[in-house]
């Protein structure tokens, strides 16, 4: 998975959790709660659809990496290429 | 000091064959009934009465993904009524404004939907929802109302069973004579389709009503009657002291006469109609009226076999023969049983006979069962009448419930 794909499956489980925003121009480098509508409990709703959807664990310590599209990237990327490497 | 006059000001509901007062009572006079069939998880194809209101009026996609069918009910009637009110709501002191909305039960719906989706995953509870708890707290509806419209006075539910509709407008009436608030919101609602168990429960008790053709299923005083169609819906009022409502110009859809709330303490299901009769007699006592001054009974009968005749029973003890201008009707024959919305609701049906001078019927009685032959009921076909100036609204719920509301024509 490439840093963009991943960026893609965080904006499509966004979309799910927040169907009333606009995604059409969302700014990778800024924070998503500073140019979108979400909660601590939207955020919680990412990492269970990451939980659900791919697998994915994102323990609380690690909330912070969630903050911006291109922090979701560097820290879930390797998670997805790992998940994939075991098959 | 006499208690304060409390009127009934506004009125927002969903039923299923009517999103509007206006469209609900003309289905009522033409006889139109909104039962659908519907799946039901682990159940398959039930007869249900859905409610079809447009749940992004009032709400964003969010709220309503967030949210739950109760919180959006309760909103959607809410909405409505404040704007039939005619209540200029900006300059509303919103700390003064009560919300009261009564329940049969709250939050069944989310932990089944929780359950299920934890199955999917091995019964892992690491997939449990987050949204669980705030979404099955028992203020859940009226909560939800309160956060849409910003209306920060006290906002809770009533659980009383399938008496909770008349009981939020008892307690709201209540708190604004006390004081407490100066502008309500009250009436019942109910979600209760979206749940497997509580078909699942009137079928373990077959009291769940079956029938070829899903309009004729909910069938109230008709010897064929065999059990509930089970329903949602919602049915809000604005309420307020006369003093403030006539201050502001508001029109009346009718005052506050009498109520009366009591328990059989007798049976887990079974009606009984010694504390029903009982619970009339102390209404229209309270109202300072007689039984022959009532005009329209509006029964809670939900076309059980024995729970119909039992509060028939209840009725012929207060109003036996000798009241020539009593007429008896029930809704549920339309719209099913509306759990905590029913009483709400079926007195709405009813409020514009005050105008119209005309009883809806009871529907579906091809076969009337002697043991529910009341003098004065209206089957099948609208009757007009001469003078409707008062309305009994029976509603009675499981663990004994029994509450009866009357409303009167308002006069200055």
């Amino acid at each position: 998975m490439t840093k963009d794909e991943c960026k893609q499956v965080v904006l499509d489980i966004i979309a799910d959790i927040a169907p009333d925003e606009d995604l059409s121009n969302v700014k990778p480098e800024v924070r998503l709660r500073d140019q979108l509508q979400l909660d601590s409990m939207d955020f919680l709703d990412i990492v269970m659809e990451l939980r659900k959807r791919h697998s994915i664990e994102v323990p609380e310590a690690d909330y912070q990496h969630l903050a911006s599209l291109d922090s979701c990237a560097e820290y879930l990327t390797p998670k997805f290429i790992a998940l994939a490497a075991k098959g | 000091m006499k208690p304060a006059r409390i009127v009934i000001t506004g009125i927002g509901l969903t039923a299923p064959n009517g999103n509007s007062l206006a469209e609900f009572r003309q289905n009522l006079l033409h006889g139109i009934a909104g039962i659908e069939r519907m799946e039901i998880r682990y159940m398959g194809t039930q007869l249900a009465g859905v409610c079809h209101y447009d749940p992004l009026k009032y709400q964003k996609k969010k709220e309503l993904r967030v949210g739950t069918r109760a919180g959006s009910i309760s909103i959607y009637c809410a909405r409505e009524a404040l704007a039939d009110s005619g209540v200029n709501f900006e300059t509303l002191p919103k700390d003064r404004v009560g919300i009261y909305i009564g329940c049969t039960e709250h939050g069944n719906v989310e932990t089944e939907n929780e359950i299920y989706n934890i199955s999917k995953f091995n019964y892992d509870t690491k997939f449990w929802s987050h949204y669980h708890n705030p979404r099955t707290v028992a203020n859940n509806p009226a909560g939800e109302t309160s956060l849409n419209l910003g209306i920060t006075g006290p906002a809770y539910t009533i659980g009383a069973a399938c008496a909770a509709g008349n009981m939020g407008l008892i307690h709201a009436a209540q708190m604004l004579r006390l004081g407490e608030v100066d502008f309500a919101l009250c009436g019942g609602i109910s979600e209760s389709i979206h749940t497997f168990g509580i078909f699942a429960g009137f079928k373990s008790q077959n009291a769940l009503a079956q029938h070829a053709d899903p309009h004729k299923a909910s069938r109230p005083f008709d010897k064929a009657r065999n059990g509930i169609v089970i329903s949602e819906g919602g049915c809000l009022y604005t309420l307020e002291r006369l003093e403030e409502a006539q201050a502001r110009g508001a029109k009346i859809y009718a005052e506050i006469a009498g109520y009366h709330v009591n328990s059989d303490a007798s049976d887990y299901v079974l009606p009984n109609p010694t504390r029903q009769a009982e619970c009339i007699r102390a209404a229209i006592t309270r109202a300072g009226l007689k039984p022959s001054d009532i005009h329209i009974v509006n029964t809670h009968a939900t076309a059980t076999p024995l729970g119909d005749i039992q509060e028939c029973e209840a009725i012929r003890a207060v109003f036996g023969e000798g009241c020539p201008d009593t007429y008896i009707n029930n809704t549920k024959g339309y719209i099913g049983h509306c759990m905590g919305a029913a009483g709400a609701l079926e007195l709405a049906g009813n409020l514009p006979s005050f105008n119209d001078l005309t009883v809806h019927p009871s529907i579906n009685v091809d076969d009337l069962d002697p043991a529910c032959a009341l003098p004065g009921l209206v089957l099948n076909q609208p009757r007009t009448v001469a003078k409707v100036d008062t309305i009994l609204n029976n509603s009675f719920g499981m663990l004994g419930i029994n509450s009866a509301l009357i409303v009167k024509r308002f006069a200055a």
